[in-house]
């Protein structure tokens, strides 16, 4: 029971930091209709350049205070986000606008090969670290209940909680600012928003934006727990399964899809996985996510499709 | 001027339905069919041959069948890397343990199963659409490679899980030279082309393109959304196996399953929207674009380099040829976001009027 | 001087520069690296090893005159990249002899291409085990200790640990492992251990690249195994140790293979994985030998060095891809001495210098490897010269040899090499050579 309980609290913070990766589909899915292949490669470009100034920023200017430095890079990649959404939307968007979904996922995969090539070049292709102070020995709780205790990553709980605060933030973004508002109505019917002046363009900005700083919390996060190499782009595939079974309109059901895709995916891992070899929980979080779209193709909080002829 | 059709008429409904009711594109057909099985095998290096020719004709035939299932039917998929992959360990199966296999055997019957495993993978298409589907097709292209590692019996016991082909033969030549493998692949495309070609021109093909014009639509008038469907799939993944068998025994010579994985998937899915949804034609364009743009770039690059008098290291023109190669793909799409096929016919409407245009 | 002038002189000189006898004649060496991709921080080390000590052949004045021309491919770890940097190299500048993949799945794709072409594979320390008979495989030379070798070691290691292997009797021992072609190659050694001296072995499988193994180390702190056999590469590596510190489990009880015991792979971790065992293929971060200073002053102090970084240089993966450079060199060098000295040879000679290859101490000394490598000898049947490995130990800054050198158990490693080595040859029916010892 103590071990189903610990993957259990395992599987759902690993959920937290899916559900973040998932937000930044979603909402520029919602915003634009792009499926945005490219947010993986978003995650490690944001965290390539966290890393990077981090350590360059002292360097430059003297600052030995690493808190400082950490919040000025921080700021720096943030920068960097909005700089890549404008252009994205300036040189690639603008030019595909109601071009069919296959061919905008085509295009992020292009803006992707860019960002991988560009990131790699300007910040180099090794490992690096990205040190927030975050605590990485293990916790043990409920050691009266259970025999050795309940097992917790601090450094997962700690992730857990920077996600959270950052998904409430966007909650409260979207539904109490007039950007907001207003991107809530892009969302809904481009041409009516339109239609009442909301400028289409700056919107698709500020959603990739600020999917941007989703990547950058979740590049931060990860990469202070994995180092930022390469291969963090690749978790970004971990998420999509999240995507589809939340509903790829739904920042809603990007949060709750994530938490039962981290929660089941380290349950099958774990309980069916040693009958048929292992190394299943890949394909698994894929399988979660079909059946529960055979009943619902929409996802779990989608809108409903609804066909007219 | 050049290319008009002014004078031929058509007298019979046999003339009127052919592939290529003008002449003028029977014979270009014609001097590309000659140039690609005598003067190119004549001519090219064993470079050329390996490392352009076999994979550039291979990926066509596997963009052909990626094509089918997204361009025709219009079902997004992200798994054909995993048709592949069972296409290769199915063919590869077969002539190991069945004594006297055939070639062509093999290779149908690998395609026979990635037939079966694409049709399982296309059950949920009955439920679920658009990029839901595609991103449901991603568990095949998971699962694929996690079964080739665990399963034992299907790579024989094989110690480190990569499998070497045979050598082979068909019909008693054997198939050892860059030469005869580049003709046996080409050949086999050609089949399989015109094989679709009419496919796609038949009443299977117009129930497919009428689904992915619109499916509730097509229900409407009677035609079974389940059939067409499971029909694109199993068409779709016979080929892309049979390109999957090709791949490996042809051009890797001995593979492991992350040869076929995911990246595999989305070259595909480039090289059919490069080259063209919903074109035969644009398999070819589109798999020749992405075999040779990265070579020229490549090679280009530090050319490039040494006339700026910059000396470029190999890790800085892998990440320029990744940039550069993103740009280009936005680019295209965004001046031809119908795929380079439609180039080729807005040429040939052009040249229908030259030198005299409106 | 007057332009005419200058040309006819111009022209003069040409006229006899080809009208010299031998003109210095270049041996091409290709090198696959791989300084991009997810495998970069591993593939950066390697390759700046290898081309770095070619240079300093070539500063040396090269191999009875015969200098190298040296090129690199980038193919990003990616197979098929492989297959066409070694389709567009073979052919080039006189023809690639020898060709270092660097990479298993490249070496299994090139398995039968390069007998084919008349290429001699070398495969130091990684792909196909099996390749260490030479009876089957003719063209593939694995040199130093291959996989079988490192996984026999590291039971060696933990038997020792445990005061001997008939104490491992009943306990557990898991065993975490990328889902790659090597992370299989080590099972058999594995197994065979398993069955003779009676311990449970769990295997816990990781999906490449290996970022997500929450769940593996979560079944690891549930197992609680006495010792854990690890295989990962890449990225996979800091992060198991990460994990590991996660779920406290101990790091002295982690044994792991030459991929995973370089400073990239603590990197980030360093604090944490003081006391995790690799096993090494060399001496592990050497800056004393004799051949790394001589590098530091051939090339770093005159800015011809590969490395952006001097103080890279003796890192562990830079040391190994000094040994591939040694590799490359020695069998140019020993084939020249069979064929005609000062003149580039071809795959077929490089062939029989790599199946009588032999590296004497005196020999090691002389190239400034000593304390790098043991003395190794090929022969026609045994293309593997060396079953000898060290252990190393992390301790928080560097990379330490803690062991003295282990001689891989040739009782249960050469059953497995010719059992396996004879099933690819009955499946690609290859006939065996016969080899005179």
């Amino acid at each position: 029971m103590g071990f189903f309980l610990e993957t259990l609290i395992g599987g759902l913070m690993t959920g937290v930091l899916y559900s973040l990766v998932a937000l930044g589909f979603v909402l520029i899915y919602k915003a634009s209709s792009v499926f945005n292949f490219a947010q993986g490669v978003m995650v490690l470009f944001a965290a390539l350049a966290m890393a990077r100034f981090s350590e360059w920023i002292p360097q430059w200017t003297g600052i030995e205070s690493k808190v400082l430095a950490n919040v000025l890079a921080f700021m720096v990649a943030a920068v960097l986000m909005l700089i890549l959404a404008w252009l994205v939307e300036r040189l690639a968007l603008r030019h595909l606008v109601s071009q069919p979904e296959a061919t905008l996922l085509m295009a992020t995969i292009g803006i992707g090969f860019f960002l991988e090539g560009f990131g790699q070049s300007v910040f180099g292709s090794n490992v690096y670290n990205i040190d927030i102070g975050m605590p990485k020995d293990p916790l043990f709780v409920a050691q009266g209940l259970f025999e050795g205790g309940i097992l917790i990553d601090s450094q997962e709980l700690v992730a857990a909680l920077i996600a959270t605060l950052l998904v409430a933030a966007l909650v409260l973004f979207f539904q109490k600012t007039s950007t907001g508002r207003a991107l809530r109505a892009v969302a809904d019917d481009h041409q009516a928003a339109q239609s009442v002046g909301i400028p289409l363009a700056r919107m698709w900005v500020i959603v990739w934006f600020v999917a941007g700083l989703s990547a950058l919390v979740a590049g931060m996060v990860w990469g202070s727990k994995l180092g930022v190499q390469f291969s963090i782009s690749t978790l970004a595939l971990r998420a999509l399964p999240v995507v589809i079974l939340g509903g790829l309109t739904s920042v809603p059901g990007a949060i709750v899809a994530g938490l039962i895709v981290g929660a089941g995916e380290k349950l099958s891992e774990i309980y069916l996985g040693p009958f048929v070899g292992g190394g299943i929980e890949v394909w698994f979080a894929y399988v979660l996510a079909l059946l529960v779209l055979l009943v619902r193709p929409q996802g779990l909080f989608g809108e409903k499709i609804i066909d007219r002829v | 001027m050049i290319y008009r059709e002014n004078g031929q008429f058509k007298t019979s409904y046999r003339s009127d339905q052919q592939i290529f009711p003008i002449a003028q594109d029977r014979w270009v057909m014609l001097a590309l069919l000659l140039v690609a099985f005598v003067v190119v095998p004549l001519t090219a290096s064993s470079y050329v041959f390996s490392a352009i020719l076999i994979p550039v004709v291979i990926l066509a035939l596997a963009a052909l069948g990626t094509n089918i299932l997204i361009g025709y039917c219009g079902q997004i998929s992200l798994g054909s890397g995993a048709f592949m992959a069972v296409g290769a360990y199915g063919a590869w199966n077969v002539i190991m343990r069945v004594p006297g296999m055939p070639l062509i055997g093999a290779l149908l019957l690998g395609g026979v199963f990635a037939a079966i495993f694409g049709v399982l993978f296309g059950l949920p298409s009955l439920r679920v659409k658009g990029l839901y589907l595609a991103v449901t097709t991603l568990a095949a292209q998971f699962f694929a490679d996690w079964m080739f590692y665990r399963v034992k019996w299907l790579t024989m016991d094989s110690p480190s899980i990569s499998v070497t082909a045979p050598d082979v033969s068909v019909f008693g030549i054997a198939l050892d030279s860059y030469a005869s493998k580049y003709l046996f692949c080409l050949t086999l495309l050609v089949l399989l082309a015109l094989a679709c070609k009419n496919l796609v021109r038949s009443a299977i093909g117009r129930e497919w393109m009428a689904i992915r014009d619109m499916d509730v639509a097509a229900a409407v008038i009677g035609i079974r959304p389940t059939y067409a469907k499971l029909t694109a799939f199993a068409v779709s993944s016979f080929i892309i196996g049979v390109a999957g068998a090709l791949w490996g025994f042809f051009y890797l010579g001995s593979w492991e399953p992350a040869a076929f994985g995911l990246d595999m998937s989305l070259e595909l899915l480039f090289m059919v929207i490069i080259g063209g949804l919903g074109s035969i034609m644009g398999n070819f364009i589109g798999a020749a674009f992405m075999v040779v743009l990265p070579i020229l770039i490549r090679l280009g690059l530090p050319a490039l380099g040494s006339v700026l008098g910059m000396q470029l290291g190999t890790a800085e023109a892998a990440h320029l040829e990744l940039m550069l190669f993103g740009v280009l793909i936005v680019w295209f799409l965004i001046v031809e976001p119908h795929g380079l096929a439609r180039l080729w016919s807005t040429g040939k409407q052009k040249l229908r009027l030259w030198p005299f245009p409106h | 001087m007057k332009p005419i002038h200058t040309l006819l002189a111009t022209l003069a000189v040409a006229a006899g520069m080809t009208a010299a006898p031998a003109v210095a004649q270049e041996q091409y060496a290709p090198i696959f690296s791989y300084r991009t991709g997810p495998y970069a921080p591993n593939g950066i080390p390697v390759a700046n090893g290898t081309a770095d000590y070619l240079k300093l052949v070539n500063a040396k004045g090269g191999i009875n005159g015969v200098k190298f021309k040296i090129e690199e491919c980038e193919f990003a770890f990616d197979t098929a990249k492989g297959i066409e940097c070694y389709e567009r190299m073979k052919g080039q500048n006189g023809g690639a002899a020898i060709v270092q993949s660097i990479s298993t799945g490249v070496t299994a794709a090139l398995l039968k291409k390069a007998p084919e072409d008349k290429i001699s594979l070398i495969i130091a320390g990684y792909g196909t085990p099996a390749a260490a008979d030479g009876r089957v495989f003719k063209w593939v030379f694995p040199m130093i200790p291959n996989y079988f070798v490192a996984a026999d070691v590291m039971m060696q290691s933990v038997g020792e640990k445990a005061g001997g292997l008939d104490k491992l009797k009943g306990k557990k021992i898991n065993y975490v492992y990328m889902d790659a072609p090597f992370g299989h190659e080590f099972m058999p050694v594995f197994d065979a251990y398993a069955a003779k001296y009676g311990f449970t072995l769990n295997k816990l499988a990781v999906t490449a690249p290996g970022l997500d193994q929450k769940s593996t180390w979560l079944q690891v702190r549930r197992d609680q195994p006495d010792y854990l056999l690890y295989v990962g590469y890449g990225v996979m590596n800091p992060t198991a140790l990460k994990e590991a510190q996660a779920v406290g489990y101990p790091r002295d009880k982690m044994y792991g293979f030459w991929w995973a015991g370089s400073e990239s792979d603590v990197k980030g971790v360093e604090e944490a994985s003081k006391g995790y065992n690799a096993v090494a293929l060399q001496a592990s971060a050497n800056r004393d030998a004799k051949v790394i200073k001589d590098v530091q002053e051939t090339l770093y102090a005159k800015g011809q060095g590969t490395a952006q970084d001097a103080k890279t240089v003796g890192d562990v993966l830079y040391v190994r891809g000094l040994i591939t450079g040694m590799l490359t060199a020695e069998t140019v060098r020993i084939a020249q001495e069979k064929f005609g000295k000062g003149k580039p040879i071809t795959g077929e000679q490089a062939q029989w210098a790599l199946e009588n290859f032999e590296l004497t101490p005196e020999r090691i000394e002389e190239l400034g490897f000593t304390g790098i490598i043991q003395p190794m000898k090929t022969t026609c049947a045994q293309h593997m010269g060396s079953y000898a490995a060290r252990m190393s130990v992390w301790d928080g800054k560097e990379w330490k040899i803690n062991s003295d050198w282990y001689e891989g158990n040739r009782e249960i490693i050469d059953p497995l090499i010719k059992q396996f080595a004879e099933k690819y040859a009955a499946d690609n029916k290859i006939e065996q050579r016969q080899c005179a010892n």
